[in-house]
């Protein structure tokens, strides 16, 4: 299953809803270009909705770092919403859990941006 | 069980990583590992897969990659090897360390040997084996590849 994307906007902040696998290819290529696009657009408050993404490899945790360190450098912030639990297992293996701003609720996590 | 073995020889390309991702996953099931087992292990083929496309042969099209299933009555034994100039494994940065924790690449070693219970990395000039190793379930740790 290839990797899908589309954003909403709630509150100033773009919700980033994904689903498939973020994989070495075009999964990856598909995030990168999406943040890119954002940032172009001046859109710097992120929220990546990983709640439909069932696969993540290594290339797909380097292509989220990626995303995390491009937003914050352009004075923006990227968090996570909704991890599945192979995702969350794998985040906490590369100790990048504690790194990312991970959260469960979209409301609360829209609000955590203001 | 008795032990079998089969063997696959693919192209350095992208299609080469999801194919052998397919086969560990098709065949950890078929040896009766769970599913949470079993996608630790076709994750870990994936990323040996990809080191063995990417960064040993570098896509050239003259060089391939073999990827063998080996069942032991107590373990699972995967071996993949490229032909690429051989893996400097003293160069393989600690993904854990604070210093990486935000580089965008060096993790697939790391989760390798997080999914499979034994890893052996052999690199010569003529390529780079690794071996990666699944007790099955209720068989004793260790074994004759261990002592390597």
């Amino acid at each position: 299953m290839t990797m899908k994307s589309s954003t909403r906007q709630i509150d100033g902040v773009t919700v980033v809803d994904l689903s498939g696998r973020i994989t070495l290819g075009e999964g990856s290529v598909i995030l990168r270009d999406t943040v890119r696009d954002l940032l172009s657009k001046g859109s710097k408050k992120i929220l990546l909705n990983l709640g439909e993404v069932n696969y993540i490899d290594s290339s797909g945790i380097g292509e989220l770092v990626s995303a995390f360190t491009t937003v914050r450098n352009q004075g923006g912030d990227l968090k996570l919403l909704n991890l599945t639990k192979k995702v969350h297992d794998l985040l906490q293996i590369t100790k990048l859990y504690t790194v990312f701003d991970v959260k469960d609720d979209e409301a609360g996590a829209v609000k955590s941006f203001q | 069980m008795s032990a079998n073995r089969v063997s696959y020889t693919f192209d350095s390309t992208l299609e080469t990583v999801n194919s052998a991702e397919e086969a560990a996953s098709r065949i950890a099931a078929e040896a009766g590992f769970g599913d949470e087992e079993v996608t630790r292990i076709a994750m870990a083929v994936r990323e040996a897969a990809v080191n063995a496309v990417l960064h040993g042969n570098a896509y050239d099209p003259r060089k391939k990659v073999t990827l063998a299933f080996e069942r032991t009555p107590g373990d699972l034994v995967i071996t993949i090897r490229d032909q690429g100039k051989g893996l400097d494994i003293s160069k393989i940065p600690d993904p854990l360390a604070p210093d990486n924790l935000l580089k965008t690449s060096g993790r697939g070693i790391f989760i390798i040997r997080s999914f499979m219970d034994e890893v052996e990395i052999h690199p010569s000039q003529a390529g780079t084996e690794i071996k990666l190793i699944k007790h099955v379930h209720g068989s004793p740790a260790g074994g004759k590849e261990a002592s390597q």
